[in-house]
């Protein structure tokens, strides 16, 4: 099957449309639920992911505190919905190995010392999947994290670029995921501009790879911009409210 | 240009607040090659004419400070001493010798007839380093079990602005409702009245303050908002 399917059409355009450096439409909502500490609902495209934080906490089990630092448990699940054919609810081995690669790219933008022995919660919640739920992911928790006021250097923005029919195109859907040639996952701080995710699946020359580099700092920007304008939103309506009033 | 943010402005992890050493930065920010930038999703005030900038939390939970006085909950019944969960990451410990001044010898089963598991009392932190549970005491004046009141329970970075510029909101809210409050830094408070309306009252009062903690001019709208609502419930009054 692979190759055979066509992912380009004659006047470039993708199989949903859009042009190879587009990115899907992305819809931020910080704070969505009222027990967690903070939360955020993304919405990439088709994918809808919901990031609950709670912490940080007493560390449970104990021996897992660090003394000189918080521990950050991540959770990515797939809802058994989230796909076209039911997901089996037990952690898949996939998932297990996604909870790490989330924590891991989230981790060096916390102030992890400024909460010593004590523990955070981020549970992913996949609800619906339709590929790029590891870069949704980690755009949703790091919102999650900032709404729950916890110490961050930066926020951390993530997009993939792929590779179809020979190109390299920007947020793979789960067409060209399936059917593409290559997946590059990359997760960012916008303002240190320094990576702290970068996987690759497929066949990448080093040119290309110099390349997605550099297509992907527009659209790290974009995600960068809306999760700026979701953490402020709540806030700013209750000022503009409150304006209108007086 | 120094300062990169206005007075008032919401800012997240990462905006960049001002330059160094032209302004002085305090609160939630970190350093990075000669400039500050924000640590937290907060808001930030500026004064132009003492030449400083103040960045504070919207949200977070309670980090405890030697003195603060908090209310905590009594979560376990030690040996010699009781848990206390003061709405932190780290539960406090409080000594049966921070409870009788004089030494005394009391079984286990005499411990929990003092205080009780559920127990909500206010309480001083004596010490807190990181490397052990926060200690506390309930050896001061107005410290010890609260026996009736209304619990309400805020964000711990809004305890400021319920309490106002030298208390004036905290004395507002008290003079207009005959209300006494209790306020914890761990961002409980207890108000205790006679009256369930003007209690209840009370509790939505710092609910607004709450929500708009980040806004100008709140002691006028909460003193506005009060009277409107007084004049609703207190018929006879």
């Amino acid at each position: 099957m692979k190759g055979n399917i066509k992912l380009i059409d004659e006047n470039g355009k993708r199989v949903d449309g859009r042009y190879p450096n587009e990115m899907r439409r992305l819809r931020i909502e910080a704070g969505v639920l009222k027990n967690a500490d903070g939360s955020a609902l993304v919405e990439l495209g088709n994918n809808k992911i919901l990031v609950a934080v709670y912490g940080p906490h007493e560390a449970i089990p104990k021996y897992v505190a660090e003394p000189d630092r918080a521990v950050i448990r991540c959770r990515y699940s797939m809802a058994p919905f989230s796909v076209d054919e039911r997901k089996s609810p037990n952690p898949s081995r996939r998932e297990i190995e996604l909870s790490m690669v989330i924590r891991q790219a989230l981790e060096p933008a916390v102030f992890l010392n400024e909460y010593p022995r004590t523990m955070i919660d981020v549970f992913i919640e996949v609800l619906e999947a339709d590929g790029g739920t590891r870069t949704a992911s980690i755009t949703a928790a790091a919102v999650a994290l900032a709404d729950a006021g916890i110490a961050m250097r930066d926020l951390v923005s993530a997009i993939a670029i792929g590779k179809v029919d020979g190109r390299l195109v920007v947020d793979l859907n789960g067409i060209e995921d399936q059917y593409g040639e290559g997946d590059m996952p990359i997760a960012m701080m916008p303002q240190l501009n320094y990576v702290t995710l970068f996987q690759a699946d497929g066949v990448f020359t080093p040119q290309e790879i110099e390349e997605a580099f550099r297509m992907v700092s527009d659209p790290i920007k974009k995600v960068y911009r809306e999760q700026k304008k979701a953490l402020k939103k709540k806030y700013e309506e209750v000022v503009e409210e409150v304006e209108k009033n007086e | 240009m120094p300062v990169y943010v206005e007075n008032r402005q919401i800012v997240v992890p990462g905006d960049p607040i001002a330059d160094k050493n032209r302004f002085t930065v305090e609160g939630k920010v970190y350093e990075r090659n000669g400039k500050y930038y924000s640590k937290v999703l907060g808001v930030v005030f500026v004064d132009r004419d003492s030449r400083k900038v103040n960045v504070v939390t919207l949200k977070g939970k309670y980090i405890p400070k030697p003195g603060d006085v908090v209310i905590g909950k009594v979560v376990e019944v030690g040996l010699t001493n009781w848990i206390v969960d003061i709405n932190s990451p780290y539960p406090a410990v409080l000594p049966l010798t921070e409870v009788y001044s004089k030494p005394t010898s009391i079984a286990r089963n005499e411990l929990s007839k003092i205080l009780d598991v559920g127990d909500i009392i206010a309480a001083k932190i004596i010490s807190f380093d990181y490397a052990r549970d926060p200690l506390i005491t309930i050896k001061e004046s107005r410290l010890g079990k609260v026996k009736k009141g209304l619990l309400v329970e805020v964000s711990p970075s809004k305890i400021p602005r319920v309490i106002g510029r030298k208390g004036s909101m905290i004395s507002m809210i008290k003079e207009m409702l005959n209300v006494d409050l209790l306020v914890g830094q761990n961002g409980r408070i207890v108000i205790i009245g006679d009256d369930k309306d003007r209690v209840e009252l009370a509790a939505l009062v710092i609910k607004k303050i709450e929500r708009e903690a980040h806004t100008s001019g709140l002691t006028d709208r909460v003193k506005e908002f009060i009277t409107v609502k007084l004049s609703q419930i207190g018929g006879g009054d």
